[in-house]
């Protein structure tokens, strides 16, 4: 191989050694690939490769932007090219989520920008015989100062292909932005809005066959025999397939795959599949789980050990003996699903010595791995073809509906897509746990905290990766420890790890978060009640060494209007949460209709995630957040009985719809502290702002979600 | 396996499928128009819905057999280039997130435009029933509006 085809350099985030392909276009001209993460072609079309899933979160977009602004690109001729197939072969392990995208990847995609301009600009100045000192670079062109010497990138592109990488081309300096803090029109928009975006339900593949899988519907539950034959006579019906499950929980930090033992039909289309899945007869072996329930009544019975600590200031016990006033309360959550609009899916094609899996996936790195495994095959002999995701939340980084679809097409010899129910999808789902918990806290005679306890009772997420580290789930304790931001002179935190392995359990848009925020600010809401305070001005006395939360909370409530008359029946509550580092604070206004019914009128929502790549997703992910947190704190509850789950569509896990969409506001703070997520922040502080408001307005307090109908 | 005619996005086509197939997934695995989206099967998201004459219908609950001589029309067919206003105005706003629920959201305003070419916030309200799980409504409803005042 010539070296001008096949050209390695290091990475110049530091990443490890990043890989460049340069294949000559048909007419011999090398497109000009500086590094992994982006590409200009002689036309001078820029496609940026990131190895993120979009998922609706528009971190494509901010990604192209953080490229295209360094390169000073046209930003009318970029596009964000498929994420690369072969995790195995990438410089990181490749998984969306955390709220991560734009802060892990924001150095090395500047820098690879950088990188190519200075390549671009060293092109046009050999050519022109001038030093690049002299040259300036805009949207996609470079020009020489002080003649009229321009060449468009495309020009360029073959020779800036043939000179030295530079190691440390200079990045701009923030305030030279053109396009980073801009609204700018997500580039995937225009394929949302006609049909043609491919998201995993719709891949098709020569010769694929269609499956649908019916799953044991206890936990841990078996195939103990079925009969496939009426189902096989079915128009159609291609093959009956037994699939074996696999547990969720890890080991030795691998990730558990959690796929469910079941039967399934493969057919032509997905309505046979389907009307064959009807003509099953199966014998299930429900296994121990078979009476399983009540796990609200188990985890408030576990609220009577002893747990492990997971955060001690002073002595809270002493305080609490000694305060003046002392407040508890006992607040309990529900287990909640993801629910995705696209239900599951996986299209698989095993052949003897490769699989492709094509997956709407928020983890290529498991789902290669968890692919190699099913089919027996190495992994670097896996292409993960990522397709768009309709929705992720956390659901889609679990890899049980990639196993599924390659041991299926393994089965049958052919192409498959699995394509779950939305019944399948809530029933088999991998859940937000369900928590108890018992907080007290103490004032002293002047009306100021002297102590918060608080004791989280919880299955563990974090035993899919293996046993638990000294019994502590970190998920468990997000926003309620360490980061438990007010200035409480004595704290004692610890968390019982309920044994429940029997449910699978799974990052939820916010995690941990999405619960403790809940509990600690409504917590905190009843403290300053107790302590005759208005709630805003208790929470800012108590922020003021948190300069970050602070700011927030004070553009939250003056952009609400905090402390102003509201119409007859309205009131607001107001809550902060962190999402390390993003801050968002939030004012709701609520009120309750004499059938107890709850109306969330409007949310000013304020968040400071530092730098801002794209203001207008910076809204449109704000604003998503509150209709998610919204719709679990009135409504989302998963309850099990008889191991199995009880709910099944949209009927019985009703979600937000427009009718009841309040008007959301999204305020920014002006910040250049740490860059921080924004596809989760807003969730956590919805539920407590909504309750806080519900109690503003009714004197009723809520301690148990989902509100529901409030009495 | 009976065969049907249907005429969708202008087109007549023949389709074989068992009667009480739905018409989503005849739209979906027998004329590969994947704009139309799967996501309840229950009529409760709205994410398949489509046009059947003028009126919207979640496809998922329709059967082959049902359709008759009714003109079907998809997010494929709702303009040749995108250039619907619904779509133009869905554009302008950025309206999707993850996009799943789009298609159906898109058929389902149009279809209100047809009927109520000015509608005030209520009757959006009673129209628009799909789910979005990304929270775009607050986005939906503004560009429904823009659609509208640009007609």
């Amino acid at each position: 191989m010539r070296r001008r085809e096949f050209l390695q350099i290091t990475s110049a985030a530091g990443a490890g050694l990043l890989i460049a392909f340069r294949i000559p276009d048909k007419h011999g001209v090398a497109p000009f690939a500086p590094n992994a993460w982006l590409r200009v072609d002689p036309d001078g079309a820029v496609t940026i490769t990131v190895d993120k899933s979009e998922m609706g979160e528009g971190n494509h977009t901010a990604l192209a932007m953080i490229v295209a602004e360094e390169l000073d690109a046209d930003w009318t001729k970029v596009k964000v090219g498929p994420v690369p197939e072969n995790p195995a072969g990438w410089s990181r392990r490749m998984s969306t989520g955390g709220s991560t995208s734009v802060r892990t990847s924001w150095d090395i995609l500047r820098k690879a920008g950088a990188t190519a301009r200075a390549m671009l600009v060293a092109a046009a100045a050999q050519r022109w015989g001038v030093e690049p000192s002299g040259c300036s670079t805009e949207s996609g062109v470079v020009a020489h100062t002080g003649t009229s010497h321009r060449l468009s990138y495309g020009e360029l592109a073959g020779v800036a292909g043939t000179l030295p990488v530079p190691a440390n081309p200079p990045l701009k300096d923030p305030k030279d932005f053109r396009l980073i803090g801009h609204r700018t029109h997500r580039l995937d928009t225009p394929s949302k809005v006609n049909g043609t975006a491919q998201f995993g339900i719709d891949v098709r593949v020569p010769g694929m066959l269609i499956a649908s899988v019916e799953r044991s519907p206890v936990f841990g539950g078996k195939v103990k025999s079925f009969d496939g034959s009426a189902a096989k006579a079915m128009p159609g019906v291609r093959h009956v397939v037994q699939l074996d499950g696999t547990t969720w929980l890890g080991s030795g930090g691998a990730w558990g795959v959690g796929s469910v033992s079941g039967v399934a039909v493969v057919a032509d289309t997905y309505w046979q599949a389907v009307e064959g899945r009807r003509a099953l007869q199966i014998t299930w072996d429900d296994g121990p789980n078979a009476s399983l329930g009540d796990i609200p009544g188990k985890l408030a019975a576990l609220a009577n050990e002893p747990g492990v600590q997971a955060r001690k200031d002073g002595d809270a016990t002493a305080a609490l003996a000694s305060a003046a006033k002392k407040i508890e309360a006992v607040y309990t959550v529900p287990f909640l699903h993801h629910a995705t609009m696209e239900p599951m899916n996986c299209t698989a094609h095993v052949r003897a010595d490769a699989v492709e899996v094509w997956a709407p996936t928020q983890n290529q790195s498991r789902a290669q791995e968890v692919a190699a495994e099913a089919a027996g095959i190495p992994k670097e002999n896996v292409r993960i073809h990522t397709t768009l995701l309709g929705g992720g939340f956390g659901r889609r980084l679990e890899s049980d509906f990639v196993a599924e679809a390659v041991r299926l097409s393994k089965a049958v010899g052919a192409p498959v897509k699995v394509i779950w129910t939305r019944e399948d999808d809530t029933k088999h789902g991998f859940y937000r746990p369900a928590t108890y918990n018992r907080l007290q806290a103490g004032l002293d005679a002047q009306n100021k905290p002297v102590a918060w306890t608080h004791h989280i009772v919880a299955p563990p997420i974090l035993i899919k990766f293996g046993p638990l580290q000294n019994g502590i789930d970190a998920t468990l304790i997000d926003g309620a420890a360490a980061d438990l931001p007010y200035a409480f002179p004595n704290v004692f935190v610890d968390q019982v790890a309920a044994d429940l392995p029997a449910i699978p359990l799974g990052f939820w848009r916010s995690v941990g978060a999405s619960q403790n925020a809940f509990v600690v600010e409504s917590f905190v809401d009843e403290l300053a009640i107790a302590a005759g305070r208005d709630p805003y001005e208790f929470r800012r006395e108590l922020l003021q060494a948190k300069p970050r939360h602070l700011r927030t909370l004070e553009l939250a409530a003056t952009k609400a209007g905090w402390g102003t008359p509201l119409p007859a029946g309205r009131a607001r509550g107001i809550a902060i949460a962190e999402w390390e580092p993003t801050v968002c604070a939030e004012v709701a206004e609520v009120s309750v209709a004499p059938d107890g019914s709850v109306r969330v009128h409007r949310v000013v929502c304020a968040v400071d995630c530092g730098p801002v790549v794209n203001p207008d997703t910076l809204e449109a992910q704000m604003q998503g957040g509150v209709v998610y947190g919204m719709s679990a704190a009135l409504y989302g509850e998963i309850t099990i009985e008889n191991g199995r789950v009880k709910q099944g569509n949209f009927t019985d896990y009703p979600v937000l719809r427009i009718p009841e969409m309040p008007v959301v506001e999204v305020h920014t703070v002006n910040s250049a502290d740490a860059l921080g997520g924004i596809g989760e922040p807003s969730v956590p502080p919805t539920a407590p702002a909504v309750c806080n408001a519900i109690f503003a307005a009714t004197g009723k307090r809520i301690r148990s979600l989902p509100i529901g109908t409030v009495r | 396996m009976p065969a049907y005619s249907l005429l969708v996005n202008g087109r007549r086509l023949t389709v074989e499928a068992a009667a009480n197939t739905p018409l989503l997934w005849v739209l979906r695995d027998n004329l590969g128009l994947t704009g139309t989206k799967f996501a309840c099967g229950i009529a409760q998201c709205g994410a398949c819905t489509v046009h059947l004459g003028n009126q919207a219908v979640p496809s998922c609950v329709v059967p082959v057999s049902a359709v008759g001589s009714q003109p079907i029309t998809t997010i494929e067919g709702l303009s040749a280039t995108s250039t619907h206003r619904i779509q133009k105005a869905w554009t302008a706003e950025d309206v999707p997130q993850c996009g799943y629920c789009q298609s159906g959201q898109i058929m389902a305003a149009a279809a209100l435009l047809k009927q109520t070419p000015n509608p005030t916030d209520a009757q959006i309200d009673v129209a628009m029933t799909n789910i979005c799980r990304c929270g775009t409504y607050q986005r939906i409803r503004a560009a429904i509006h823009r659609a509208a005042k640009e007609a």
